[in-house]
C-alpha cells in the first residue's frame, strides 16, 4: 500500500504470528544471491489484533528500504524476527494518564499502531499526536489521522511542516522547538506518558526540551532512528 | 557518532537471552544510574556498544558472527526483570 511518494506499507503474512503490542517492531533480514545480508528494524504500524504491517520510508542510500519500497511484490518472502520490545509500547490498559506522542517524519509509524489500538479499544484517554513533516505530501496516513481526529474522542493531531506548508495553512510551520512544545504538550503537572520517535537529532532535541519544560525524564520514552 | 536506544537491539538481545531484555532495569557499574535497557544508548559499528546515558560508561558489548555471538556485560552492576 503506497502511503506517500517515498513511503509504503507492507502487510505481512507470518504463519504463527503471536500478535503484537502497539509500539513494537520487527527486524527484517534480506539475503542477496551472493549471500550478503542486511538487517533493519521497522516499527509495526498495524493495531494489535490485526495482521502485522510495517511502514517503510525509502532512504536515499538505504540498503533495505529501496527494495522494500520499490521492488517487493506480493508473494515475496524475507526473514523476520519479532515482535520485539516491551519498553517503547503503549497498552490501552485503562490508565487515564494523558498520552503525548511526538513524531518526526516516519517516526509516526509506531504511533499509528497506538492510535489504532486506542480506536479499537474505545479508549478516551486524552491523547495528542504532534507530527513533524517536511511537507504535506510527506504526511503518512494523512486521511486516517484526519478521520481519527474528527471523531472528537479525546485525540488531537497537531501537524507542523518544516520545509513547506500547504497553501492557506494557519498551523505551525517550523521545527519542533521549546515554544511549540510548551503550547502543544500537556503541562507537566498532568504527568503525561510521553513517547518520542524519529531521527536521532529530532528525538534528542525534543526530549531535552521536554525536560527543560519540567517533564520527568522517566516519563519520556524515546525511539531513535539512525541518521541525522 | 549517532546513537540509538536500547530497544533497537531488542531483537539481538532476545536471540541471546530468549526473552525481551529491553524492560530489564540495569544499574550502571560506573555511576550507579538505574534505567531500563530500552533507554540505554546504543552505538552500532562493527559490533554493538551500549553506553550509560549519564556517564557514558560502556555497559555492554555484543559482537555477532554467523556462528557465534560474544556478549560482554562487565559494565552492568546488576539487572532486574520480572520473573517469567
Amino acid at each position: 500500500m503506497i502511503e506517500t511518494s517515498q513511503v509504503r506499507t507492507l502487510i505481512l503474512d507470518v504463519s504463527g504470528w503471536p500478535g503484537h503490542r502497539a509500539g513494537q517492531h520487527v527486524d527484517v533480514r534480506l539475503t542477496a544471491e551472493d549471500g550478503y545480508q542486511a538487517e533493519r528494524s521497522y516499527s509495526l504500524a498495524s493495531a494489535p489484533g490485526d495482521p502485522p504491517a510495517i511502514t517503510v520510508e525509502r532512504l536515499e542510500n538505504g540498503e533495505v528500504s529501496p527494495y522494500l519500497v520499490d521492488e517487493a511484490v506480493h508473494g515475496d518472502r524475507f526473514e523476520l524476527r519479532g515482535p520485539i520490545g516491551g519498553y517503547f509500547v503503549w497498552d490501552s490498559d485503562g490508565s487515564t494518564d494523558p498520552l503525548l506522542l511526538i513524531a518526526g517524519g516516519s517516526g509516526v509509524v509506531p504511533f499509528m499502531s497506538m492510535t489504532r489500538l486506542r480506536r479499537d479499544s474505545g479508549s478516551k484517554v486524552p491523547t495528542r499526536l504532534l507530527y513533524s513533516s517536511r511537507t504535506l505530501g510527506d504526511v503518512i496516513y494523512r486521511d486516517e489521522l484526519d478521520d481519527l481526529a474528527a471523531r472528537h474522542d479525546g485525540l488531537e493531531v497537531v501537524h507542523t511542516f518544516t520545509r513547506e506548508s500547504p497553501p492557506g495553512w494557519t498551523g505551525y510551520s517550523r521545527r519542533v522547538d521549546i515554544d511549540l512544545l510548551r503550547e502543544v504538550a500537556f503541562p507537566p503537572q498532568e504527568d503525561p506518558r510521553v513517547y518520542v520517535c524519529g531521527p536521532t537529532s529530532f528525538v534528542e532535541a525534543v526530549a531535552d526540551n521536554l525536560v527543560a519544560l519540567g517533564h520527568r525524564p522517566g516519563r519520556i520514552r524515546t525511539e531513535r532512528f539512525g541518521g541525522a | 557518532m549517532v546513537h540509538l536506544d536500547g530497544n533497537s537491539i531488542g531483537g539481538v538481545l532476545q536471540s541471546v537471552f530468549g526473552r525481551d531484555l529491553t524492560v530489564a532495569v540495569g544499574v550502571c557499574g560506573g555511576c550507579r544510574a538505574e534505567r531500563p535497557v530500552g533507554a540505554m544508548h546504543v552505538y552500532r559499528g562493527a559490533g554493538i556498544v551500549v553506553r550509560c546515558p549519564d556517564c557514558d560508561m560502556v555497559l555492554m558489548r555484543v559482537v555477532e558472527s554467523p556462528q557465534r555471538m560474544w556478549i560482554d556485560l562487565q559494565g552492568v552492576a546488576t539487572m532486574q526483570i520480572d520473573a517469567d
